[in-house]
């Protein structure tokens, strides 16, 4: 019997080994891709005891984990929550994270190859593991301008502002905001209440970032680049007259378009381009966009950032299109940005921002340091030129002609002795455009000739106005405001 | 008892009766009375394994309190002192009773039951804070519970020990044992689900708020059935029948008992949902039989017929099937079916090769974290190290007691201690194959570690029968006589696991007291009498 004994121990441990070799397959082979997995909940957890880094802005810290005695050892905390976390996000247990808490995750955990040396130290010196801080671009006087202005009256839309040289994003607010506090509780049930009132499936939803998630048709100040495109060609002056009939046919259709409340653009059958493009009149730029073709149009736009998927600053930007150009009338709509185009208000400023900085778009980005935990540098943020948009004397025409639209404008909160560029505009949008109110924009930038700020503006419904509200009279005294704030701090 | 007897014996492997006769010098080492009286008893050993164990068991208790910022109460002290007072009881209770047991198993469980104490206890602290997060009142801490039980088994321990003087007096309830295991196993497949069934697992008696596992107590009745039956009915499994690949295959009509357990490990298969016992008990019999026959035959017919079986279960239960699909993929649904599978295995990963550190973790965030999931949460917080230092200690007990059956003399202890052995170890592998994804998940508890009663009080009886048969084999003949009142005196010899193999003192060897005949200077075979 001894034999078949010594071949069951065998047996036995060959069991013993089979249980060995899968532990190690889990725990050594599988270990990183189990553990990266989104329903492993440890990892979250296991942050929650871990001081996460600060974001700050302008020396203001916008986001810290404080020391707390319950299961977990820190509590994420937000100072002025609603007015920020279009760029800060939220950070919560059950829900996953948003804005720069997801976008530098890696950073604020300690996890980034960046801060590698100093997590060596840590370990050396027996310090718990802290994460590494984020400072943002963003100023926070023009932030609270721009959420005040938006916020006070109640307006649902967003604001970004950029400074042109660098692409700095000084200001981005997406309004109705959160409060990120409640979602980063230690409580499950406050977390689940608050994520509720948020109303999370809803267009409408606090927790959508209009500024860099939603895509809005721009309306009148995607003339802009249509405009562009025209001067570029060399198909267009300040002096080329256009004409000034109310309405237009549609080139390939029987489909009239006609301009805002089917106004004259002029007395006479032609008008200056300058003017046209002044009163905002839709019939010339459907008759450009036609002229200069799809190709152009669509290269155009792609060059002021446009129809690119993988724009990041770094949150994922939603990609701004420009529709499918199919035939003359789809192209000639989409000249005077409505039809299938659709721009993100960061798209649009940064268009804003191109013209001010004489043609040469700039990385947008909102991250300016990334620092180690006692706040020493670890890395900048360098200005990026993109490939030049437009030439510059296509840039300082495009000024001329906005300079004209601003000073054609209602006055409502110009700033005295400041020239200022821009462009309004009126969009319609959704199922029945006749009878929504429009979405509002306002694009500018300040001052000529020297631009500290380029602004772009969306109040979306026309903020309440009904029918009658225009990008001028809705959306500029928010841009106008911001720019005000922007200049006033000096920078 | 005349020679020639003896080898026909032997030759014809027709065996004994059911209880073996008395010890003969039939083998070389018999002859070796002077090595008799310096014997040990390794009793000092075991004691000193013992301490070690406590050693551990109190370390990591106060790890797991440091690492979970409490103070280090009274409670631990209690905790601590308990599981000191128990152990020192049972091991008193071995010296008494079974003085030359195997010095190593005894320590390797109370070292496995100290860590799952530990684990036990850690995890009630996790729920604890968890329930006072959320406003409910703490739930009972399963830590004392599991001290309460391990007092009831290491009683039933010592109650074996003492009761049971001689394993072979077990042979004669043989068939008693085989009826009541094979109704316990029965059991729960016929009662109703209100009476049987926890978690989806229908493997429960539970009357009152008292559950048991009665498949655990079964196991150890089928093998004490199993090593009887063997003994008495070899002839039947050993003729000859067709050979076939150079094996010799038994006759079709033999094959009835063994079909028998087929049926049974089907039925636990299908009507309890429950591979885990099915292939435990199956995987038990195929194992004593063909340590009985010594024919591999026997493993092949019985390996395709289970898998024969196993597949038609696959093919026509649906719970069967859901079990493979989630072990096929134990990701595919994480918030459902798998999800206590994919928490487990991404505690292990996270533990990673040397844990998270006791009480670092989170395997509370496992369901059933310290009974079927033990092992995931040992493997988070102990890492790939400390699992393999767990599964050793399985080993250890799994082939020290195998080795017992190889020293034993007699038959039923050979085969009571291989059959009880291999549980373990097959337990184990069922246990921690299934929540570690080797093989499908099914609810069993991990031998010593898991909490639960059943599981605790049948595995230390287990220990007990092991020692028992283990103080058999050890003990010098010598002492025979005194420790089994009616066994024919014998020489004093040595046991087979210490004995020397040399031959060359056996012509000095003194005239046995008794008067044996002189063994041959050629034994008939090498091997030592069964």
């Amino acid at each position: 019997m001894n034999t078949p004994l010594r071949r069951v121990s065998l047996v036995v441990m060959g069991l013993i080994v089979l249980l060995l070799g899968q532990a190690t397959w889990v725990q050594v082979v599988k270990a990183d891709e189990y553990k990266a997995n989104p329903y492993n909940q440890r990892v979250l957890l296991d942050e929650y005891n871990r001081q996460r880094g600060q974001i700050s802005a302008g020396g203001e810290v916008l986001a810290s984990s404080v020391p707390t005695d319950d299961r977990f050892k820190y509590l994420r905390q937000y100072s002025n929550g609603p007015m920020y976390s279009p760029v800060t996000g939220y950070y919560s247990q059950i829900y996953g994270t948003s804005g720069i808490e997801r976008s530098m995750d890696s950073v604020l955990n300690g996890s980034d190859d960046r801060l590698f040396v100093r997590r060596i130290s840590d370990v050396i010196t027996g310090r718990s593991p802290a994460g590494g801080n984020v400072a943002l671009t963003i100023d926070p006087k023009v932030q609270q301008a721009a959420y005040q202005a938006m916020a006070s009256r109640g307006y649902q839309g967003s604001v970004v502002a950029i400074r042109p040289q660098t692409g700095e994003i000084l200001a981005l607010v997406s309004t109705p905001s959160y409060d990120p506090n409640p979602l980063a509780s230690h409580d499950g049930q406050t977390q689940r209440d608050a994520w509720q009132s948020l109303n999370p499936s809803s267009n409408d939803s606090p927790l959508v970032n209009r500024a860099i998630s939603e895509t809005y048709p721009p309306g009148s100040t995607f003339k802009l680049v249509t405009t562009s495109t025209a001067l570029e060609a060399n198909m267009i002056t300040p002096q080329s007259p256009v004409t000034a009939e109310p309405r237009i046919t549609l080139p390939d259709s029987t489909t009239t378009l006609e301009n805002y409340d089917g106004e004259r653009c002029g007395p006479g059958p032609t008008v200056p381009f300058s003017v046209a493009f002044a009163k905002s009149c839709n019939g010339p730029f459907a008759q450009l966009a036609d002229q200069v073709g799809a190709d152009r149009l669509r290269a155009q736009a792609t060059a002021y950032g446009m129809e690119n998927p993988n724009l990041t600053i770094p949150m994922p930007v939603a990609e701004s299109d420009v529709g499918d150009l199919a035939d003359g009338a789809s192209l000639a709509q989409s000249g005077i940005g409505q039809r299938d185009v659709r721009l993100t208000p960061l798209q649009n400023a940064m268009i804003t921002a191109t013209i001010a900085n004489g043609g040469i778009p700039m990385q947008p980005h909102v991250v300016s340091q990334i620092q180690g935990q006692d706040l020493s540098v670890v890395d900048t943020t360098e200005p990026d030129r993109l490939s030049r948009a437009i030439s510059g004397s296509t840039a300082s025409t495009l000024t001329q002609l906005m300079i004209g639209s601003e000073n054609g404008g209602t006055s409502g909160g110009k700033i005295p002795g400041i020239q200022l560029a821009s462009k309004t505009g009126t969009a319609e949008w959704g199922a029945s455009p006749k009878t929504n109110p429009p979405h509002t924009w306002y694009d500018v930038f300040g001052p000529v000739p020297d631009p500290q700020v380029a602004v772009s503006v969306i109040v979306e419904k026309g903020g309440n106005r009904g029918d009658d509200a225009t990008g001028s009279s809705v959306a500029g005294p928010v841009g106008r405001a911001v720019v005000a704030a922007a200049l006033q701090g000096g920078r | 008892m005349a020679r020639p007897a003896q080898a026909a014996s032997r030759a014809g492997r027709t065996g004994g009766p059911g209880v073996a006769p008395a010890e003969m010098p039939a083998d070389r080492t018999a002859l070796r009375p002077a090595v008799a009286a310096a014997v040990s008893t390794r009793r000092g050993i075991e004691l000193l394994l013992l301490a070690f164990a406590a050693v551990i068991t109190t370390g990591a208790l106060v790890l797991v309190e440091a690492n979970q910022n409490q103070q280090l109460t009274l409670q631990l002290l209690y905790l601590g002192l308990a599981y000191l007072a128990l152990f020192s009881a049972a091991h008193v209770a071995v010296r008494r009773f079974a003085p030359y047991a195997d010095p190593v198993i005894l320590p390797c469980a109370a070292l496995l039951n100290g860590l799952g104490l530990v684990m036990i206890h850690r995890i009630d602290l996790a729920l604890a804070l968890r329930a006072s997060l959320q406003g409910n009142p703490a739930p009972d801490a399963n830590a004392l519970r599991q001290i309460a039980w391990v007092a009831l088994g290491l009683t039933l321990f010592v109650i074996v020990l003492w009761r049971v003087r001689d394993h072979r007096t077990l042979a004669r309830y043989g068939y008693t044992a085989g009826f009541i295991g094979l109704v316990l196993l029965a059991l729960p497949a016929v009662l109703p689900s209100a009476l049987s069934e926890v978690n989806g697992a229908k493997i429960w008696i539970r009357i009152g708020g008292v559950g048991i596992q009665p498949g655990e107590f079964a196991k150890i009745l089928l093998t004490v059935f199993f090593a009887s039956f063997l003994v008495s009915k070899r002839d039947l499994f050993t003729t000859a029948g067709k050979h076939v690949l150079g094996m010799t295959f038994p006759r079709p009509r033999d094959l009835a008992p063994l079909l028998i357990a087929w049926v049974v490990a089907m039925g636990v298969l299908v009507f309890e949902s429950d591979l885990g016992t099915s292939l435990m008990f199956f995987g038990i019999v195929l194992a004593m039989i063909y340590v009985a026959t010594e024919r591999s035959s026997w493993v092949v017919i019985g390996l395709v017929i289970f898998g024969a079986g196993a597949f038609a279960a696959w093919t026509f239960v649906d719970r069967v099937q859901t079990r493979v699909a989630a072990w096929l993929d134990p990701l595919s649904d994480p918030t459902g079916a798998t999800y206590q599978v994919s928490q487990g295995l991404f505690g292990m990963a996270t533990g990673g090769m040397l844990g998270t550190g006791l009480g670092a973790g989170r395997p509370e965030l496992v369901p059933l974290s310290s009974t079927d999931f033990i092992f995931t949460s040992m493997g988070e917080e102990l890492g790939l190290i400390g699992l393999m230092g767990l599964l050793m200690l399985y080993c250890l007990i799994a082939t020290r007691a195998l080795r017992t059956a190889l020293a034993v003399r007699d038959t039923f202890g050979k085969l009571l201690a291989a059959g009880l052995g291999f549980t373990v170890a097959i337990q184990v592998f069922v246990v921690a194959g299934g929540v570690i994804g080797l093989i499908p998940n099914t609810g069993q508890a991990a031998p010593f570690m898991s909490y639960g009663g059943s599981s605790l009080v049948a595995n230390y009886v287990l220990v007990a029968l092991v020692l028992r048969v283990s103080d058999a084999a050890r003990r010098p003949a010598a002492e025979k006589g005194r420790a089994e009142p009616g066994a024919v005196a014998t020489p004093p010899r040595t046991p087979l696991a210490e004995a020397h193999t040399e031959m060359v003192s056996r012509s000095e060897a003194a005239t046995p007291p008794h008067g044996n005949p002189v063994a041959p200077a050629t034994p008939p075979r090498g091997r030592a009498r069964e």
